[in-house]
């Protein structure tokens, strides 16, 4: 039996900031995670290892690309088992980072499964079967998400793979069906497509990346046209049919074939929180219908020792909200008058272009039946997008008519990623057109076009003659 | 043995205390329930008793402080007397971080305050609930806003407002385009607290005038008692919209047949007044109209009637105005009352009452009569509803049957809460305590 004052259950990006931040407050903390060292999906399985591949996958493509300029290379030769072993290096070295700052900060590190035996112990399963309890005063709730699989896509084949199997790059697939074109699902299929593979998605709506912006995607559309087999929208998969050949699917759509046969399945439809198998039944903490644990603006469930962060507590699921929720959980605890109420938070899709966007989207905009001015400052206008030759990209601002408040941004092109940064801190700080249209940006950027959009916004932007809309 | 004594629950609404005097010091033996130093409360000044014997070790004290509940004040060593009993203050605080959340919202605790400070306040108490409740408001979605874009304040400033319980969209910005910066939130809880001194509120006084520019001017430092008085007042004056209804009563032979008890009383006899008289008095009536024993709670929609009849008597000290209370007035007898007023007041002037005899009132009177004056219109105590003011009582030519006579007669000023007594009511109460004042014998019947 062991007791602490504070566990941390999960070790992810909500769960080992908030361990850190607990001990860096002088807190008595145990932080439990059940990989094989902590660092949650993010770091094992999703955000990173996937950035490394994406980040090969551009390299090839640039190889290609780089003709037009004069410089041809052949086709690379790729050495699957060296690309898996430095994706994984990677993998291991931020994970192995991760535990070094646990001892080094005195965060007892459990790996383990934790469930609630009640609203002050856990009952903590570790791989070899040993069970323990952990009495605690104080819970943070960090245990993440998983990737959904609908009934019918669930097929006991090892060709059929999640978001997961995609990652661990067993092999090159000559052919890969990508059921989903959300951002998991269109960065897996960049990657395969630079390594050679044919990819054909899948998307249920009327068109890719369901929550963004229609002209953000646009541009990445067109590109992914050229290096994807086939773009099915409003096409549905009814039923996956394992065959010696290769998984046979059944399609329905008004584009799209009967069926169709591939070598390789990914389901990347969108992921679940983990808080169906945590015995919060033995606790008062409660649960939404879709299964998010219900939070506070302290991130405090029902029972205000217990508290919850990351993609187990609501949406946005994403790493950086995850962080930010931790610091609000732990310094809450520490007595300290936080609260959460970021006035914006970015999505990045690491595609190449790359979309990221943060704020107001005129999507919601439009939805809310609120009224927004919009500049769209075309990358073709840009310098420094002709020096990388990818003038594809769009960087538009929306403002509040009548304050001019800066209230959303968005951004597709390359390194639109970090771009975005600068439009979070303008809408936090409450920033004006004009705080934006006056602030000296570095010449040649990217990061002028989002001077140049805010200057759009006011009626002169350098580079573009044209009425704002 | 050390023992730390701390300052323990004062009484409703009050958490914190300045300190008048210091009544004993380091080395000095301290006996149980000895009077430890005297305090100033919003209320009055009041002894502290210690729970605890033995050798003061430490004061943690001095005089001019101001401190908090919970906070430590003497440090006694008892190990030469038997073990002292537990103080039920040791858990109003665990410092480390019941005072670190207190100091995380809203710094002063005081009476409820009228409605545009509420809004300043409304920050906090949705935060101060510690305690789970799954009726608690759980995280707004993050683009429900009021009518356009958020507060113009970035993550620093907003730490900054949560901490001091500041609403944002109250404050103006200063800063380039309009943004509230740091500086800005300090200005705004600075121009709240003064104007919360200066006995505002709602309206903020403007600044005053440079008085020497007109003449020399001396400036004296309130007493908290003064200050306190000061906004309960302001608090009494905005909130309640006051009607005073006027009226004479006839107390000739009231007056002449307590002259006769008295002088058959004696000298260690108890001094029946006319305050007496009439505090029983007023007993009655409220028990035959309850509604002027009321409070209204004006955010459910109530009015609280209230089943006792505590009487609050205004008494003129040195130091200020305190009101002790007369409890459960309905059941004494006008002596017994006379009685306790004589304690009260005498208590009140030697700064010794305790604060349960200040608290619980549900019903004023205010007697000016032993100094002078025709009428006035005295202010309620809030969450009272109605005070009875009394003036001197003056001989006058009466018409009685077409002839003149004198008669002696005591003006009343009934001051009430328009909201919760209508006038009707209110020149019945008058009506009917000046009639039963005019009868003796009629008063001696119904009361």
């Amino acid at each position: 039996m062991l007791d602490t004052d504070i566990v941390v259950l999960g070790g992810g990006p909500g769960g080992y900031p908030a361990a850190f931040a607990a001990a860096d407050f002088g807190m008595d903390v145990t932080l439990v995670d059940d990989g094989i060292k902590p660092g949650g999906v993010c770091l094992h399985r999703g955000c990173i290892p996937s950035k490394a591949l994406l980040h090969a996958a551009r390299l090839i493509n640039e190889t290609k690309e780089s003709s037009e300029w004069g410089i041809t290379f052949p086709a690379p030769t790729i050495d699957v088992d060296r690309l898996r072993a430095w994706k994984q290096s990677v993998v291991e070295q931020l994970t192995g980072g991760i535990e070094g700052l646990c001892k080094s900060r005195n965060v007892n590190l459990i790996r383990a499964r934790g469930r609630f035996v009640d609203s002050h112990s856990l009952e903590l399963r570790s791989a070899d079967g040993e069970r323990q309890r952990l009495n605690f005063k104080t819970a943070v709730i960090a245990s993440g998400s998983s990737p959904v699989i609908p009934g019918p896509l669930r097929v006991d084949d090892p060709r059929v793979v999640d978001s997961t199997g995609a990652l661990e790059l067993e092999t090159i697939p000559d052919r890969l069906l990508v059921i989903g074109g959300g951002y998991i699902g269109l960065e897996m299929g960049t990657v395969y497509a630079a390594l050679g593979t044919k990819v054909t998605v899948v998307e249920m709506t009327a068109g890719l990346l369901p929550g963004a912006d229609r002209d953000l995607v646009r541009p990445l559309k067109q590109r992914l046209d050229s290096q994807f087999e086939a773009i099915l929208l409003k096409t549905k998969v009814e039923k996956l049919v394992p065959g010696d050949n290769g998984i046979t699917v059944e399609l329905s759509g008004e584009n799209a074939p009967e069926s169709a046969t591939f070598d390789r399945v990914l389901i990347a439809v969108g992921r679940f929180p983990n808080s169906g198998d945590l015995g919060l039944e033995n606790t008062k903490v409660e649960v939404d219908e879709r299964g998010f644990i219900k939070v506070d603006d302290k991130r405090r469930t029902s029972e205000s020792h217990l508290l919850a962060i990351g993609d187990v507590a609501g949406e946005p699921m994403l790493a950086h909200k995850a962080t930010y929720e931790a610091k609000i959980a732990i310094g809450a605890l520490a007595g300290e008058p936080v609260a959460f109420d970021p006035y914006a938070i970015p999505a990045v899709v690491f595609t190449d272009p790359e979309l990221a966007w943060c704020g107001l989207t005129e999507t919601e905009a439009k939805a809310e039946g609120r009224k927004v001015d919009t500049f769209r400052f075309p990358w073709a206008a840009s310098g420094r997008a002709h020096t990388l030759g990818r003038t594809e990209g769009i960087t538009k601002l929306i403002a509040d008519p009548d304050s001019q408040r800066v209230l959303g941004m968005g951004v597709v092109g390359t390194g639109a990623g970090e771009l975005i940064a600068e439009g979070v801190l303008a809408i936090e700080m409450g920033a004006l057109l004009r705080d934006v249209a006056d602030t000296i940006h570095a010449h040649p950027t990217m990061s002028e076009s989002i001077m140049e959009s805010a200057e759009g916004l006011l009626g002169h932007a350098t580079h573009v003659f044209r009425k704002k809309r | 043995m050390s023992i730390e004594f701390r300052l323990p629950e004062l009484g409703e609404n009050i958490t914190e205390a300045e300190v008048a005097e210091v009544l004993v010091k380091e080395g000095d033996q301290i006996e149980v329930d000895q009077a430890a130093m005297e305090l100033e409360t919003e209320k009055a000044v009041v002894e502290l008793p210690c729970p605890h014997a033995g050798i003061v070790t430490k004061v943690h004290v001095a005089e001019g402080d101001t401190i908090k509940v919970g906070a430590i004040i003497l440090t006694i060593d008892d190990s030469a007397t038997a073990p002292a009993k537990t103080v039920s203050a040791e858990e109003t605080s665990d410092d480390s971080t019941a005072t670190a959340v207190a100091q995380a919202e809203t710094p002063a605790v005081e009476p409820k305050r009228p409605a545009a400070t509420a809004a300043v306040n409304s920050a906090p108490s949705t935060t101060s609930q510690q305690p789970a409740e799954p009726a608690r408001e759980m995280a707004p979605k993050l683009d429900e806003q009021d009518d356009g874009p958020p507060p113009p304040a970035g993550p620093a400033t907003r730490q900054m407002a949560r901490r001091l319980g500041v609403d944002l969209r109250l404050v103006s910005g200063t800063g380039r385009s309009g943004r509230i910066t740091q500086e800005d939130v300090e200005a705004h809880v600075r121009d709240r607290l003064s104007t919360t001194d200066s006995g505002g509120g709602i309206r903020t006084a403007p600044a005053l005038p440079d008085f020497t520019q007109f003449g020399p001017v001396e400036r004296r430092r309130l007493s908290k008692l003064n200050r306190t008085a000061a906004d309960q007042l302001s608090t009494s004056w905005q909130v309640i919209p006051h009607v005073t209804q006027h009226e004479l009563a006839n107390i000739t032979e009231l007056e002449t047949v307590r002259k006769r008890f008295m002088q058959t009383v004696g000298k260690g006899g108890p001094k029946v007044t006319v305050t007496a008289i009439v505090l029983k008095t007023c007993a009655q009536l409220l028990s035959e109209m309850p509604h002027v024993n009321s409070s209204l709670d004006a955010e459910a929609g109530e009015l609280v009637l209230k089943q006792y009849y505590h009487i609050g008597v205004a008494v003129d000290t040195e130091h200020g105005l305190v009101v002790p209370v007369i409890r459960d007035a309905d059941e004494k007898s006008i002596l017994d009352i006379a009685e306790e007023l004589t304690e009260l007041a005498e208590l009140a002037r030697d700064r010794k009452l305790k604060l349960e005899q200040m608290q619980g009132a549900t019903f004023t009177i205010t007697n000016l009569g032993g100094i002078g004056g025709t009428s006035f219109t005295p202010i309620v105590n809030y969450p009272e509803v109605a005070i009875l003011g009394l003036s001197r009582a003056s001989r006058q030519p009466v018409l009685v049957d077409g002839e003149l006579q004198e008669r002696l007669m005591m003006p009343l000023s009934l001051s009430y809460d328009h909201r919760v007594i209508n006038g009707a009511d209110a020149a019945r109460f008058v009506v009917r305590l000046s009639a039963l004042l005019a009868q003796p014998f009629g008063l001696l019947a119904n009361v």
